[in-house]
Order: C-alpha cells, then sequence, then structure tokens
C-alpha cells in the first residue's frame, strides 16, 4: 500500500498515513485531488479508481472516506477488507466509533492503524490481537498516570510488566456500566456526523457485502 | 494471562476514554486540542480559520520552545502541532521536537513522539538521523512496548545509510520470545530489503528461520520479504514452492488458530500472500506448476461463500491459474470463476471481472466472447472507471478487423475524459494500436507497388520518436511484438518493403522486449533468407538487422552457419553481408562501435569528400596510377573517341545514384543503395521485380550473351512476392461465425441488437485462430491449420485428377479453372496482363503451386452450414442453385423489383441470399452495367422494428449505406438496394464484389454499418489468393465479359495482332434452323458476345473484357460440330471464354 487517507464528506482530511517518501507539497497535491475525484463519484459506482499509476481503492463509511492507493498488482478486494477490518478495529475500540471519535482521538486511530498495518503491508489481521496491542500501551499510559498520582514523582523506572498493573487499574477506577450510550458534547457543530461508522454500514443493507 | 486480565482488557477501552472526564467522554473539554477543533469547526471562512491556526502554531512554538514546557506538556503540543499540520499549515519548528520528544519522553511520550516524527518527516529528511540513537536505545530496552514502538518507526521510515547501525539489533529481534517482536523485526527487515536489498542480503538464511517460524504471524510478515525477493528472482527460490503449497494447504485446510480468521475465512491475507507467489514460482515453469494444481483447485473449491474476502482470494486464485503453466482442468473452473465475476450484478466484482478478463483474454480469447454482450454493456456503463477497463480490455483483443471500431471507441471516450493522466494513457494507446496496425495494413497492400519513401517516413518516424520517450519505447515495442508474431506466421506472404521494415525495427528495437532471446529473432530472420521469394536486397536488409542484433554464442554459430550457406551467394552485396555477419559475431567489440545499440537518431557525418582516402590516393599517385577524372569529363572524353554506345549504362547510373544519396549505416536505404551500386546484372533484374518497366531494359541489354536464359527462372522466383499477407482473416471470419452467433433464436429488442452488432465488430477476428492476426497475440496453434493439412492432401490429389481432364464438366469447377491457370501461368511467365494487380496474381497462383485448391476447400470447411459458402454462392452465379434451405428463393423477383431503377433494365445475376439473423437478410446480386459491375446488397428487415445506422462514420468512397429500414410493412419484406459498385478497374471490382460476400459471411451476423467495417476487411482480403483465383475463375466472363462491337475489317486486322492462340471444337445445338446462328445466339445471351458476322457455315464473334481486352473467335462448322479458333492477346481470356461456351451449350 502506497498510502491511506481518511477524509470526510466536505472533503476534510481526517487522517493520511503515507507509506511512500514523498514531498509535502507531492502529498498536499495528491490530497486534494483524490479528494475531489472521490468525491465527485456517486455511491452507486465502483469502489476502486486507476489513478495516476496507482490503483485507488475506497469505501465510505457514514461520513467518512476510506481511501487508499495500492500497485497495479495488488488485489483490490483484500484492500478492500483491510479498510473495513480497520473500521471494526476503530468500532471495537472506541464502542460504535463515529467520526466524532476521530477527530478527536485522531493519535489513538494513528496507534491502531500502526499496529495493524506496518509499512503498508497487513501486520496483524486479527482483531483481538491488535486491540491488545494497542491496550497493553494504552494501559500503560493509565498506569503511569495512576502510579505517578500515587507516589507523586516517587516513579523513577518503567514497569516492566505492564500487565502486573492492570489489575490496580481495574480494581481502582469504578468501571461504568457496559454498553453505555456515548455521549457526545452538544456543543459541537453539527458538521460531523455522529453516527456509527459501522452501524451506517449495517443501516445500508446494499452496502452489505 | 489470566481470564481476568482478558476481560479487564475488553472492558477497559470504554474504561479509559471516560475515565478522565466522566460525562463528556473522550472530547476532553479542557483538552487543547478539543478547543482547537471545537473553534476551527464554528469558523465560517477559510480566511478565519487561518488566521486561527496561525495563532495556534505561533503559541504552540512559543511553548515548545520555552523550557519549562515539561514532556507531558509537549506531549499535547505535538498532537495539536500534527493536527495543524494534516489541516495542511506548515509546523515545522515543531519536527525537532518531535524527536526530542521521541527521546526524552517517558513510554507514552515517546508514543506520541514517534508518531509525530512519522508523520512529519520523510524517509530523506536530515533531522531523521538525530533518531537513530533513540531508536538504538529503544532496541536495547527491557520494555517490550518501547521495542516496539522502535520497530514500528524503523519499519516506516529509516535513513538508508544508518541501516547497518542497527541492522545487528534488529537481527537479534528476531528470536525474541515474543511473537509481535518477532512480527515487527521481520517486517523491519522487509523495509530494509525494499529501500537498501544488498544490506541484508547476508540475513537470508535469518528470512528462512522466520519463515518456519512457529507463530504464523511471523511467517506472514516473512511472506512479504519472500514475494518480493521471488519478484526479482524466481529461480532461486523454486525450493520454497513445496513449503509454500504445504503452507497454503494448511490455510485452507482450516489448521490456522481462530484468530487468524477474517469473517470465518481463514487467513485471507495469508492465502492472497501465498497464491501470489505461487504465481511468480509457477510462470513459465511446469514442474513446479504442477506442484500447486492441486492446492489452486483446493482453494478454489473452498472459496465458496458469498463474501468479498471469498472473491478477493478466488480473484487472486484466477490469476494464478492463469499466470502459471496451465491445466485445463483449472483454466476451465477459473474461466467459469470469471464468468461469475463479470456476470455479477456487484459493480465490484464486474469490475475485477473484466480486469481479470483483460489479464487473460491473451491466452483464451474465446473467454471474451463469450461475455462479448456484457462487455458492451460495460461499454456504456454510467461508471468512467468499468468503461475504462472495457476499454483497456478492447486494446488487448485489438486486431486489423476490428481496430477502426475500437479506435473509434477510444475517441469517445476521450472525449468525455477530463483526466490528465488518461488521456495521455490512452491517447498513447490508440496512437500504437492506429499506427503501427495502420502502417502494418498499408505495407501489407501497398506492398512493392509503394513508393520506398513511405517506408523509409514510417522508419525515420519510429526512430526519431515523440515527445516522451516512454510513449516511443511502448510504440517500439508494440512495433517489435507485433512484427515477430508476423514473423512467426507465415512471413512469405508479406512484401519485400514489408519485410525490409520488419528486419530494420527488428534489427534496433528487439532489445526492448525484455525476454525476447537475440537468437529467437536470429531464427526468425533467417527463415526470411531462406525463403525462395525473397528478393537480395530483402536478404541484405535481413543480414544488416542480424549483424545488429548479434550477440551469444547462439548467434554466433547461426552466424557461421549462415555463412557457409550464403557465402557462396552469387550476389556479391549478400556475400558482403554475410562476411560482416560472421566478422561482427565474433567480435563484440567491433559490433558495439560499428552498429551503437539507440543511435538511429544521432547525426552521422558524412566526409564527402572522402577525405580520408587522402593518403591513399596521393600513394597511388606516386606509384603511377591515372588521376580521378570525374564523370562528365570522362563522358566527354568517351563520345570523342565515340568507341561504344554507353546507353544503357547512362540508364543504370541515376538508380544507384539517388538511392545512394543516404549512406549512413541506420539509414533503412542503405540497403538498396548498396543493391544499387553493385552494379549486377542480377541484382538490377532484382530491383526490377517490382516495376516490370525497367526488366525490358536488363534484356535488351543482356539478352544477347545467353546469361539471361540461364537467369530468367531465377528472377520470376524473386519476382514471385506474394502480395497476400492477410489470407488469415478470411479463415478466421469463417470460424468467428460460429462465434459470434447468438444463441437466443427469439426476437432481441433493439438496444440488444445494436449490442450484438457491436460485439460482432469488435469481436471479429477472436477466437480460437487468432493467432495469425497482425497483433497475434494467441499462442495457441489453431485447430484448424490441422485441418487445412489434411485438406490439402486430399484435396490436391483431387485437382491433379481434375488437371488431367482438362475439359470436362466438373463440379468444382475452380478447382479446374485454378489448375488451368497454374498451368499456364507456370509455363509462360506472363500473366493475364490486366492491369497491376494481375501480374501479382499469376504470381500469386504460381508460387502457391497447387495449395491453393487446399485453400479451397479450406473455405468450403470453415463455412457453416447454414451460411451459404463462397464456392456454393459463387455456383449460383454459374449454374446450380445453392443447395441449402432458401426461403429467399421465391423472393427473387420480388427483390429484383427493388432494384435501383437506373438498374432495373441491365442484366443481372441471380439473388443470392448472403445471410441473415433473425431480423434481417443479407442478399446480394451482380449487375452488368455497360463499363462496370454492380454489386447490389439487398437488406430485408423482416422484423417490425427500425435499424438504426450504427457507427457509420465517415463513409468511404465506394459502398453508399443508404440502409432503409422498413417499418411500415411489418411482415414486408420489401427489399431496399444500395450499389457498392466500384467505378475501378475490374480486378477491384472483382475481387471487391466476391470479399463483400465473405465478409458478409464472415461477419454473419448482420451489422448495418458495414461501411468501414467491411471496407477495412476488403482492403485486407484484396490481395487474398483465393478470392482473386476465384474471381478470375467464375466473375470473369460471366460478369465481366462485355460485347465488343467491331466491323469486320477491324476483326480482321486484330486477329492478326492477336499471338494467343486456342482451337476446340464445341457442340453444335441441332435444335434451330441454322445450327451456326442458333448456337451463336446462344452464346451472344449468356455471354454477351458480338457477333461480328456469319457468312456461311463461318461465324466470327468479338467480346471484351470491361476493361477492353478483347478475345476474337472464329467459329466453324465443320463435321457436325463447331470449330472455333480464339485469339487474344491476353493468354488466358481464350481459355476462359471457351470454358464458358462449353458451359452456356452444355445448360442451353
Amino acid at each position: 500500500m502506497q498510502f491511506m487517507l481518511l477524509f470526510s464528506r466536505q472533503g476534510k482530511l481526517r487522517l493520511q498515513k503515507w507509506y511512500v517518501p514523498l514531498s509535502d507539497k507531492e502529498k498536499k497535491k495528491i490530497t486534494r485531488e483524490l479528494v475531489q475525484t472521490v468525491l465527485a463519484r456517486k455511491p452507486k459506482m465502483c469502489s476502486f479508481l486507476e489513478w495516476r499509476d496507482l490503483k485507488i481503492v475506497y469505501k465510505r463509511y457514514a461520513s467518512l472516506y476510506f481511501c487508499c492507493a495500492i500497485e497495479d498488482q495488488d488485489n483490490e478486494l483484500i484492500t478492500l477488507e483491510i479498510i473495513h477490518r480497520y473500521v471494526e478495529l476503530l468500532d471495537k475500540y472506541f464502542g460504535s466509533v463515529c467520526e466524532l471519535d476521530i477527530i478527536f482521538n485522531f493519535e489513538k486511530a494513528y496507534f491502531i492503524l500502526d499496529e495493524f498495518l506496518l509499512g503498508g503491508e497487513a501486520q496483524e489481521t486479527s482483531k483481538k490481537n491488535v486491540l491488545k496491542a494497542i491496550e497493553q500501551a494504552d494501559l500503560l499510559q493509565e498506569n503511569i498516570d495512576f502510579q505517578m498520582r500515587l507516589f507523586a514523582g516517587n516513579f523513577g523506572g518503567k514497569p516492566n510488566n505492564p500487565c502486573c498493573s492492570i489489575r490496580s487499574v481495574a480494581l481502582d477506577v469504578n468501571s461504568p456500566p457496559q454498553g453505555q450510550q456515548k455521549q457526545h458534547p452538544s456543543n459541537i457543530n453539527t458538521d460531523f456526523e455522529v453516527t456509527g461508522l459501522l452501524f451506517s454500514l449495517i443501516s445500508q443493507p446494499s452496502c452489505l457485502k | 494471562m489470566s481470564d481476568v486480565v482478558e476481560k479487564t482488557l475488553t472492558a477497559l477501552p470504554s474504561l479509559l476514554s471516560l475515565d478522565s472526564q466522566p460525562g463528556s467522554g473522550k472530547l476532553s473539554s479542557t483538552s487543547k486540542l478539543g478547543n482547537l477543533i471545537r473553534g476551527i469547526t464554528e469558523l465560517t471562512s477559510k480566511h478565519e480559520e487561518e488566521k486561527l491556526i496561525q495563532r495556534e502554531l505561533s503559541s504552540i512554538k512559543e511553548q515548545v520552545a520555552s523550557p519549562n514546557t515539561s514532556m507531558r506538556q509537549m506531549k499535547e503540543l505535538m498532537v495539536r502541532a500534527i493536527y495543524c499540520e494534516m489541516l495542511g499549515y506548515e509546523a515545522s519548528f515543531s519536527y525537532i521536537h518531535a524527536i526530542k520528544l521521541a527521546q526524552q519522553g517517558t513510554v507514552l511520550e515517546k508514543r506520541v513522539g514517534y508518531l509525530a516524527v512519522s508523520l512529519f518527516l520523510n524517509e530523506s529528511h536530515e533531522l531523521l538521523l538525530l533518531l537513530v540513537n533513540t531508536v538504538l536505545k529503544d532496541l536495547q530496552s527491557t520494555n517490550l512496548i518501547e521495542v516496539c514502538m522502535a520497530l514500528t518507526v524503523v519499519s516506516q521510515m529509516f535513513p538508508k545509510d544508518m541501516i547497518p547501525a542497527i541492522l545487528p539489533l534488529v537481527e537479534e529481534k528476531l528470536t525474541h520470545p515474543k511473537e509481535i517482536i518477532r512480527r515487527k523485526a521481520v517486517l523491519a527487515l522487509y523495509k530494509f530489503y525494499l529501500i537498501a536489498p544488498n544490506q541484508v542480503q547476508h540475513i537470508h538464511n535469518k528470512f528462512r528461520k522466520a519463515l518456519c517460524d512457529k507463530d504464523p504471524g511471523v511467517m506472514t510478515a516473512s511472506l512479504h520479504i519472500y514475494l518480493q525477493m521471488i519478484k526479482e528472482n524466481p529461480e532461486g527460490y523454486k525450493d520454497l514452492t513445496a513449503s509454500f503449497v504445504t503452507i497454503l494447504k494448511q490455510v485452507v485446510g482450516g489448521k490456522l488458530p481462530m484468530d487468524f480468521n477474517y469473517h470465518s475465512v481463514p487467513a485471507p491475507w495469508l492465502q492472497i500472500q501465498l497464491l501470489r507467489i505461487l504465481s511468480l514460482l509457477g510462470k513459465d515453469d511446469q514442474s513446479t506448476s504442477e506442484m500447486m494444481y492441486e492446492v489452486l483447485d483446493e482453494s478454489l473449491r473452498r472459496a465458496e461463500m458469498n463474501h468479498n474476502i471469498t472473491y478477493a482470494i478466488l480473484y487472486e486464485c484466477v490469476k494464478s491459474i492463469y499466470t502459471i503453466h496451465p491445466k485445463a482442468e483449472l483454466l476451465e473452473k477459473a474461466a467459469k470463476c470469471i464468468g461469475n465475476f463479470v456476470l455479477s450484478p456487484k459493480i465490484n466484482l464486474k469490475y475485477l471481472g473484466l480486469k481479470a478478463l483483460t489479464y487473460v483474454v491473451q491466452q483464451d480469447a474465446n473467454l471474451a466472447l463469450q461475455h462479448q454482450l456484457t462487455i458492451i454493456e460495460c461499454l456504456d456503463h454510467s461508471d468512467l472507471v468499468i468503461k475504462r477497463e472495457t476499454l483497456e480490455l478492447l486494446f488487448r483483443i485489438t486486431n486489423a478487423q476490428n481496430v477502426t471500431v475500437i479506435v473509434e471507441k477510444m475517441l469517445e471516450f476521450l472525449r468525455l475524459s477530463k483526466d490528465d493522466y488518461t488521456t495521455i494513457d490512452l491517447v498513447g494507446k490508440v496512437a500504437e494500436l492506429w499506427f503501427i496496425e495502420t502502417m502494418n495494413t498499408v505495407f501489407s497492400l501497398g506492398g512493392d507497388m509503394m513508393q520506398p519513401d513511405i517506408p523509409n517516413s514510417f522508419l525515420r518516424l519510429l526512430s526519431e520518436g515523440f515527445d516522451s520517450t516512454e510513449e516511443d519505447r511502448q510504440l517500439r515495442l508494440f512495433a517489435v511484438d507485433s512484427y515477430v508474431s508476423l514473423l512467426q506466421g507465415e512471413p512469405g506472404r508479406l512484401p519485400q518493403r514489408f519485410l525490409q521494415v520488419i528486419s530494420w525495427v527488428l534489427g534496433e528495437y528487439s532489445h526492448l522486449r525484455e525476454g525476447l532471446e537475440p537468437a529467437t529473432t536470429l531464427r526468425l530472420l533467417a527463415k526470411l533468407l531462406d525463403m525462395k521469394h525473397t528478393s537480395s536486397e530483402t536478404k541484405s536488409w535481413v543480414l544488416l538487422a542480424m549483424s545488429k542484433l548479434c550477440e551469444g554464442p547462439d548467434c554466433v554459430s547461426l552466424a557461421q552457419e549462415l555463412s557457409e550457406r550464403h557465402g557462396g551467394s552469387l550476389d556479391t552485396v549478400l556475400r558482403q553481408r554475410v562476411q560482416e555477419l560472421r566478422h561482427l559475431s565474433e567480435d563484440a567489440e567491433l559490433r558495439a562501435s560499428v552498429l551503437p545499440r539507440d543511435a538511429a537518431q544521432e547525426p552521422l557525418e558524412v566526409d564527402s569528400s572522402l577525405s580520408f582516402l587522402d593518403g591513399f590516393v596521393s600513394e597511388a599517385l606516386s606509384a603511377g596510377a591515372a588521376p580521378y577524372k570525374p564523370p562528365h569529363q570522362r563522358q566527354e572524353e568517351l563520345a570523342q573517341a565515340k568507341a561504344l554506345s554507353l546507353e544503357p549504362y547512362g540508364l543504370s547510373l541515376p538508380i544507384s545514384m539517388s538511392s545512394c544519396s543516404l549512406a549512413d549505416r541506420q539509414s533503412p536505404t542503405l540497403l538498396s543503395m548498396s543493391s544499387g551500386l553493385s552494379g549486377n546484372s542480377t541484382d538490377l533484374s532484382h530491383k526490377g521485380g517490382s516495376t516490370t518497366l525497367k526488366l525490358d531494359g536488363v534484356k535488351r541489354v543482356w539478352g544477347k550473351d545467353g546469361y539471361l536464359a540461364q537467369k530468367e527462372p531465377v528472377e520470376e522466383s524473386a519476382q514471385v512476392e506474394v502480395p497476400s499477407p492477410l489470407c488469415s482473416p478470411s479463415r478466421q471470419g469463417g470460424a468467428d461465425s460460429t462465434h459470434s452467433q447468438t444463441p437466443t433464436p427469439t426476437p432481441t429488442p433493439e438496444p440488444e441488437k445494436e449490442k450484438q452488432q457491436l460485439a460482432s465488430s469488435l469481436f471479429v477476428g477472436l477466437g480460437s485462430q487468432s493467432s495469425v492476426c497482425l497483433m497475434g497475440k494467441s499462442e495457441q496453434t489453431p485447430q484448424r491449420f490441422r485441418r487445412k493439412a489434411k485438406g490439402q492432401g486430399s484435396s490436391s490429389g483431387a485437382s491433379e485428377q481434375i488437371s488431367n481432364s482438362h475439359y470436362s464438366t466438373q463440379s468444382t469447377v475452380d478447382n479446374l479453372l485454378c489448375n488451368n491457370l497454374l498451368d499456364s501461368t507456370v509455363t509462360s511467365d506472363l500473366a493475364v496482363s490486366t492491369p497491376e494487380q494481375t501480374p501479382q496474381l499469376s504470381q500469386e497462383v504460381a508460387t502457391t503451386n497447387g495449395t491453393c485448391d487446399a485453400e479451397q476447400d479450406l473455405i468450403e470447411e470453415t463455412d457453416p452450414g447454414n451460411s451459404p459458402s463462397l464456392i456454393r454462392a459463387n455456383s449460383t452465379v454459374t449454374a446450380d442453385p445453392p443447395a441449402h434451405k432458401d426461403p429467399d428463393r421465391p423472393k427473387d423477383s420480388c427483390l429484383s423489383s427493388h432494384l435501383p431503377a437506373e438498374l432495373a433494365g441491365l442484366s443481372h445475376s441471380e439473388i443470392i441470399p448472403l445471410c441473415s439473423s433473425q431480423n434481417l437478410d443479407l442478399s446480394a446480386c451482380h449487375v452488368q452495367k455497360e463499363d462496370a459491375l454492380l454489386l447490389v446488397i439487398f437488406i430485408e428487415n423482416s422484423s417490425d422494428s427500425d435499424i438504426e445506422q450504427i457507427g457509420g462514420g465517415e463513409k468511404p468512397q465506394c459502398v453508399g449505406v443508404p440502409v432503409f429500414p422498413d417499418g411500415e410493412e411489418a411482415s414486408g419484406s420489401r427489399g431496399a438496394g444500395w450499389d457498392g459498385v466500384l467505378p475501378a478497374a475490374f480486378w477491384g471490382i472483382s475481387s471487391h464484389a466476391v470479399l463483400l460476400q465473405t465478409s458478409i459471411n464472415q461477419f454473419h451476423q448482420v451489422h448495418c454499418f458495414l461501411p468501414s467495417d467491411l471496407l477495412l476487411s476488403m482492403a485486407l482480403l484484396t490481395q487474398s489468393m483465393l478470392v482473386s483465383c476465384f474471381c478470375l475463375t467464375s466473375l470473369l466472363f460471366l460478369c465481366l465479359g462485355r460485347p465488343l462491337c467491331v466491323s469486320t475489317e477491324e476483326y480482321g486486322t486484330l486477329w492478326l495482332a492477336f499471338s494467343q492462340d486456342t482451337k476446340q471444337n464445341l457442340a453444335l445445338l441441332n435444335d434451330g434452323q441454322d445450327p451456326l446462328t442458333a448456337t451463336l445466339d446462344v452464346l451472344k445471351n449468356k455471354l454477351q458476345l458480338h457477333v461480328v458476322d456469319i457468312i456461311g457455315a463461318e461465324g466470327i464473334v468479338a467480346c471484351r473484357l470491361l476493361q477492353g481486352q478483347p478475345c476474337l473467335m472464329h467459329c466453324r462448322v465443320h463435321a457436325g460440330s463447331l470449330a472455333v479458333w480464339l485469339r487474344s492477346p491476353v493468354p488466358d481470356l481464350p481459355d476462359c471464354l471457351l470454358y464458358h461456351c462449353q458451359r452456356a451449350l452444355q445448360e442451353h
């Protein structure tokens, strides 16, 4: 894969990952052109494009377009599934992910992507494993925060085994009831759609494979 | 990990996202990023946004520079900087801080630092060097997460030069107990392999270890490296095939842990990767391919679930099956699979189906034929992507017959498309197709009649090229491909000039085609040398091309062999060329300097004053040689001396001078120069082969010395340049009609029909034997050739028989006459002296030496029963009514009433049904006008809908196409006609007339836009030997004979002037009062003869061909029969007339 772009229906870039070295100028040009091209396409049209010497595979989830550029020999359908798996990962991580989640936590989205694709190739396709890796790092973060709060400044070394501290986090924090409806700040301009990306897919039966 | 932990883990994400700011979810209101984002969304104009961001950036800049900023704050700042960058604003001041963060931060800050680095910088950024130490440190860390982060950033970007610094550490990680670390290490090595393959060369063994890793994830990761390495060198990894096959077998068999399933399909990514590797390994390698047949079959079988992911696997499987050494059974399944794709209502699958078709169509053109209607639909698809892919597919199946339609479609698309890139690409393709194809046609047809500057300018264009080098390369490559396949076909049919062009192009550019061994090309070229009708000029071209190509030991031995064979040639030029070839092939260095590659357009400096010879001249002068005198001075001196008349030499001088003008080695004219210079009589006469005029001159000069008599046969064989390169389309065409038949007999709606018509024009010439077409893409040996061979054997025997009993009435009239012709043309080297084409024709007949019977046989075979065969159609003209079912028969009279008024009074042949589809019937007849032969085609519309004229495009010069649809009379069979008439030379007419029939048979499915296609196919077939033979025999008199009105006196003078002489006795009719008058009247009516005079028992009759070649007949009643004596300037005319007289009388 050469690069992956996420952008909204309004053409705003939400995420970009480049696996080939390009100058900023080129990146901007490519992004602009691609966003235009993809947005101009009608919903029933083919998800694949030939663009310059690349193949573009894109798919729309609710208000977000996921767009990958692959080489000529690559398999288009599996790329579509890469996109889908990524959305599934986001969905699982954020819990019914929507565009807002990605906007406000884009660095998380990047971390997930890095765990899923490495150097443009799928490195781990198991949902469970990807999330486990992410959560370990996340936990570490929380763990440190937690420890720092506890032993204000006394924390010197880094924990060698993040797993051992999980329990304490889990025990200390009051876990909210499962399946709690997510709340989105109401003061956000409705420029963004709060529909879950995957949910939007399910609600359109025609998109279902 | 314990269950508790596992559970906690799954509960965590929501927990984490909520814990810091309960109530507002992840969107922390205190988060500055949150504020920024909210701020931006509240803005209305781009300008405001810019201002806000600039403000934000300057505040970030200030903070990152401050020494008081903690790493924790820094992390937050970095996130905001990343966000600003994503919006398109530059935050380059933060790059260095990102590196610092990665270096100094705690694990979580590091993570953001690394992320910022990987987003901000690219491989070549100089700041990246500062990261090396951090990475080194983290790789050695005991914290797994830090190691993971380091490996992640390394596999995304790393300065090439610094790879050696961290390579040992990464290698070490290959044996790490944690599979995630091993996996990331493998991917990091993969990245290294991509950017600097030589750096990781020494650890190939470790890759093998990774491949055998117990964790499937690590193994999968290692496949990326293997795919890359095998792509570059498939030979080196054949030994792994069995392992890959085993892995795939296990994966397909569901042996992997459930973790690897994706929507209940086992490890699809792994499967696809393996399939790609296998296809690379099995390509062009039968034994390796055999190992994988089973697992491919298994994969096809297992992937049955109706889900995208299974389609992805199927698609890859199909691609593999078509890439590796073919196996019929698998191909069949794959073809079915492609069919499913193409027919799928899902547009993505349709697209892939088209792609797959594009991929396989070169191997199996029939597959495209099966789906032609779908393809046509896709051609008009609203999605440009689909449309373009369809054009790509059509591009691959373009051949001489459908090139017009396809190029038209491409141009149509071009008008719609706004994308520059597409436009460039497509324009290139159109140019390629159009240019080379058209030139091929021009060369094949124009043959040796063409002015020599046409091939020259073509070659110049090819060598000078256009603006883009890539396009040039493509064009040349295309030319090379096209020519190689032509040579692999039947080069014997190509005109000499075309062969010369081919030799030059192959000599110059065949190195562009990868995988084309020079030895292969050499052998193809050498084949040309052995053909007896290759002229010596062409041979020189061929030899020069060979000298350019000669490389490697194979070639040296070939050169040796050639030099032995041709070294003793009588032609000095040829001998010289052979010697050159031999020496150059032995000395690669010399060759490189004499014939540098790709130097065609470099200007050569020609020292016209020959100053480099000054030394030699002065030496010679000092040794007592006579000083040089310019030619005019010599001439004057000679004229004074009045010793000899040098007229002939004077005549030949300009020839060599003109061809001498271009004297650099790359110039295509070089060879004509040398052959001209040789001044050898043989050579001159060969040159004269194309223009008979010069031959006379040679004869006059050299005729007396007896040399000529010896030379003449050779000369003839050299002359016999078969000008029918494209006999093959006719063959294809015949077979094609079977393919393009629509299976549904039910009347189809109008748009459907248009599609069918379009289909038949697009897919014409495809099918199992498309290998002979100009593009020559298929490699299969067509079945038909085998059949042909058989037919040849049997029919040649038959034809001998026929030729023994010369004038017996045989049902296979054409064989008879053909043989007749053969005999006459072989014995007398003259031809039926109608202009231009005729000499060629007879030469053809002479060269083929009887094979024409086989050819005719072939036609009979190729025509399926329901469409009237050529032969039968013809026999309708001459005698028997066609045997096949003929609903049109009773319509004859009613059709003839639709002849255009101006033609109604003229005599016309029977109306022959040509072919019919559900809605359309085509019939034709010829009408004999005073000065022309008209072909009238009736198109009947038996359906009740209108037929639109599709895509007629430009009107061809000779066939006007008023197609009158007949909407009002639903049941009616009102025909309407146009005259497909060529007022041209008679040979033109006759062959075209017949061609029209052939083409219609060939298209079978009637399409209304005959003009452009038909014309093309006509043009291609024009010189087909078969057709020409056919015309000659049957149409000759019945259609082309006209009364010659002369007086008795004129008759007398003519009689004496004519040399060709035939006598024969004919049956006399006895039913009338005067047998002679009765007989002559019958002949007059049937054959359009002019009875000049009848005196007693003698009568004189005259007729002429349309072109004016007269034939005189003198008849005398003698002993109950009619003794006729025919004379004509044309050798075959009397025989033909005689034959038709016989028939006419018999029928009477």
